[in-house]
């Protein structure tokens, strides 16, 4: 009797679906919760996209076009508002080993574990192109080629710490290379 | 083993005048293709592949098509290779119109190539395509596993048969018997009944008592067992809209959580990853590797889900673009805090610096998602006793922490110590 008892407590759960709940009005938010589906919004998505034009706190406009010009401008010209007293390697390094190491190695030499798997090939190694603090930054912020951006990952002081730390990782592989 | 070792040596010989042929086709004296594979997977491959397009055409007999389509000789492709921009300023008809086919992607310029390492290259893009023999052991595998639960059917078909036949067997003796009793005026006893076993218990007042407790015990610890699992979804693993394994992402490429939960660091939600942050890989990833596959899911099965997300992300994977027709992914939420409970975890895992896998389990190892903790209050504040407070370079904590640890005595404060259990903490 006690096997059946167990048996038919344990047939209720089901693990496909939510278990059931007490009261469940004060389980669930009055308010929009992100990623919610609500009829309010276009296509029911609660996650928006910024209205064009519009520039979200903390943001500021990045001049530069996501086009080959708009590269070689920023090569050129585009320089880190960061104090050298304000670069925090140990962040950098954090963040850089996060979202680029996967691939571009955490040296930085192009050998990260997707391209050691031969998942995604022809990493190169930060050595081998004449990039810069601006170009660098460039492609984080729009990607380039098979690379996408990485601007929604990272705020703007992010994306400089770990512009510093590339350089910094290039430096290093320069100095191997002789 | 003597003609496994013929059939080896015709084939490297094959392979050798096949080679043989072709520098003599290209008039190079010793491409290399398996340096040329290397420099190829090395500076090329981000952007080209053989035989699919990528960034950059498919470049499979690219020197060969070259020639026979445009009119091109190699020397073009030296120019190209080196310095693709100053040969499309020079106003060259052909370099234009690749340039614009592929929307004015800039190809990087490789000064450094000698002229044999690009023949080495070439050589590489020459060599006629390998069909993988997968199919056949795939093949294989499936009719051996269908054999096997044939064999099993079978065996199990066959006891059934005996087992029926043994009780018909015993049926008809019995019937025999019978007959034969009958016959020779012998009576079968018949079972005799005495006082009920029932009737004896039902008198017995301590046993009915005893009973009685036992039962509503007994009972009492089931309905209990029932009320407090309400509202906890341990073990809750919904089917996802895109079977997305956490198991080949996390474990075996070993991907960050937070590199695509990278809203985790900053902010109260561990955000779902947008769809842009699959295309990070997926743009040149859309077929999985065989060794990706296991016996549960083939990889077909897996192609089959990176084809859902290109088709709700909008990409063409033939040219390489985006539609602009996306429709959203409809992921099935699985850790739901109630509302009134609040939870943020930035706290936890940059301030605290907790490991995601504290609270999540080995989502490393879990093909399919599942809800590892309770998520229940108990389990919440049995931590916050537990687990010290991570002070070390923090100026926040600096004041605080000496005044409690001065206070209590002790070396480390806990969360609980630090006001971690406060009502007013995570319910307000």
């Amino acid at each position: 009797m006690l096997f059946l008892a167990l048996l038919l407590v344990s047939s209720c759960q089901n693990k496909r679906k939510p278990n059931y709940q007490y009261f469940p009005n004060m389980y669930e938010p009055v308010g929009y919760e992100a990623y919610g589906e609500y009829d309010v919004f276009p296509n029911g998505q609660e996650a928006l996209i910024p209205p064009e034009g519009t520039l979200a706190r903390g943001h500021s406009l990045y001049p530069y076009e996501n086009t080959n010009e708009g590269y070689d401008l920023a090569l050129l010209n585009l320089k880190s508002p960061l104090l050298t007293s304000a670069i925090d390697s140990k962040r950098g390094k954090e963040l850089y080993e996060i979202y680029c190491g996967i691939c571009h190695g955490n040296k930085g030499a192009g050998m990260g574990k997707l391209v050691k798997r031969e998942k995604i090939l022809g990493v190169p190694s930060y050595a081998d192109r004449p990039i810069t603090t601006g170009s660098i930054y460039h492609v984080i912020y729009y990607g380039k080629n098979s690379m996408g951006s990485y601007a929604n990952f990272l705020d703007e002081e992010e994306r400089w710490q770990v512009t510093a730390y590339v350089e910094a990782l290039r430096l290093e592989l320069l100095k191997d290379k002789e | 083993m003597f003609q496994h070792n013929m059939q080896k040596f015709s084939l490297t010989l094959l392979w050798l005048i096949f080679t043989l042929f072709f520098s003599s086709l290209t008039h190079a004296q010793d491409d290399d293709p398996i340096k040329g594979k290397a420099l190829f997977n090395a500076n090329c491959a981000a952007c080209h592949q053989l035989d699919k397009k990528m960034t950059g055409p498919a470049l499979r007999n690219v020197e060969t098509r070259l020639y026979e389509d445009e009119g091109l000789d190699r020397e073009w492709l030296y120019a190209w290779i080196r310095n693709s921009s100053a040969l499309i300023k020079s106003g060259d008809d052909y370099a234009n119109r690749i340039y614009n086919e592929y929307n004015g992607a800039a190809m990087t310029a490789y000064p450094q190539f000698s002229d044999q390492d690009i023949s080495n290259i070439l050589a590489y893009t020459a060599q006629e395509k390998v069909t993988p023999p997968a199919v056949a052991t795939v093949a294989t595998t499936q009719t051996s596993s269908n054999e096997d639960g044939f064999s099993k059917m079978l065996v199990l078909s066959a006891l059934a048969v005996l087992f029926t036949l043994l009780a018909l067997g015993l049926f008809l003796v019995n019937q025999t018997l019978r007959r034969f009793a009958n016959k020779n005026d012998i009576e079968v006893k018949k079972a005799v009944k005495g006082p009920s076993l029932w009737k004896a218990f039902v008198k017995n007042q301590f046993l009915m008592l005893v009973t009685a407790i036992i039962f509503l015990l007994s009972s009492a610890y089931f309905v209990y067992g029932y009320l407090m699992q309400i509202g906890i979804d341990q073990g809750y693993e919904p089917i996802q809209p895109i079977h997305y394994s956490h198991r080949i992402h996390s474990g075996d490429n070993g991907i960050d959580c937070k590199y695509c939960h990278s809203s985790a660091r900053v902010s109260k939600h561990s955000g779902i990853p947008s769809l842009n942050v699959c295309m990070n890989c997926h743009k040149s990833i859309y077929e999985v590797a065989e060794s990706t596959a296991t016996e549960e899911y083939s990889k077909e099965f897996y192609d089959g889900e990176i084809q859902k997300l290109y088709n709700a992300v909008g990409w063409d994977d033939e040219n390489q673009r985006y539609t602009g027709k996306t429709k959203p992914v409809k992921w099935i939420r699985i850790h739901n805090l109630p509302d009134f409970a609040y939870f943020n975890h930035s706290q936890h895992v940059s301030v605290a610096g907790i490991e995601c896998q504290t609270c999540h389990g080995p989502v490393e190892e879990m093909e399919i998602m599942y809800q590892h903790s309770p998520l229940t209050m108990g389990w919440c504040i049995n931590c916050h006793r537990e687990t010290n407070v991570k002070v070390e370079d923090n100026g926040y904590y600096e004041k605080i922490h000496k005044a409690l640890s001065e206070k209590y005595g002790v070396d480390k404060l806990t969360a609980a110590q630090m006001g971690g259990l406060e009502c007013g903490k995570c319910h307000y």
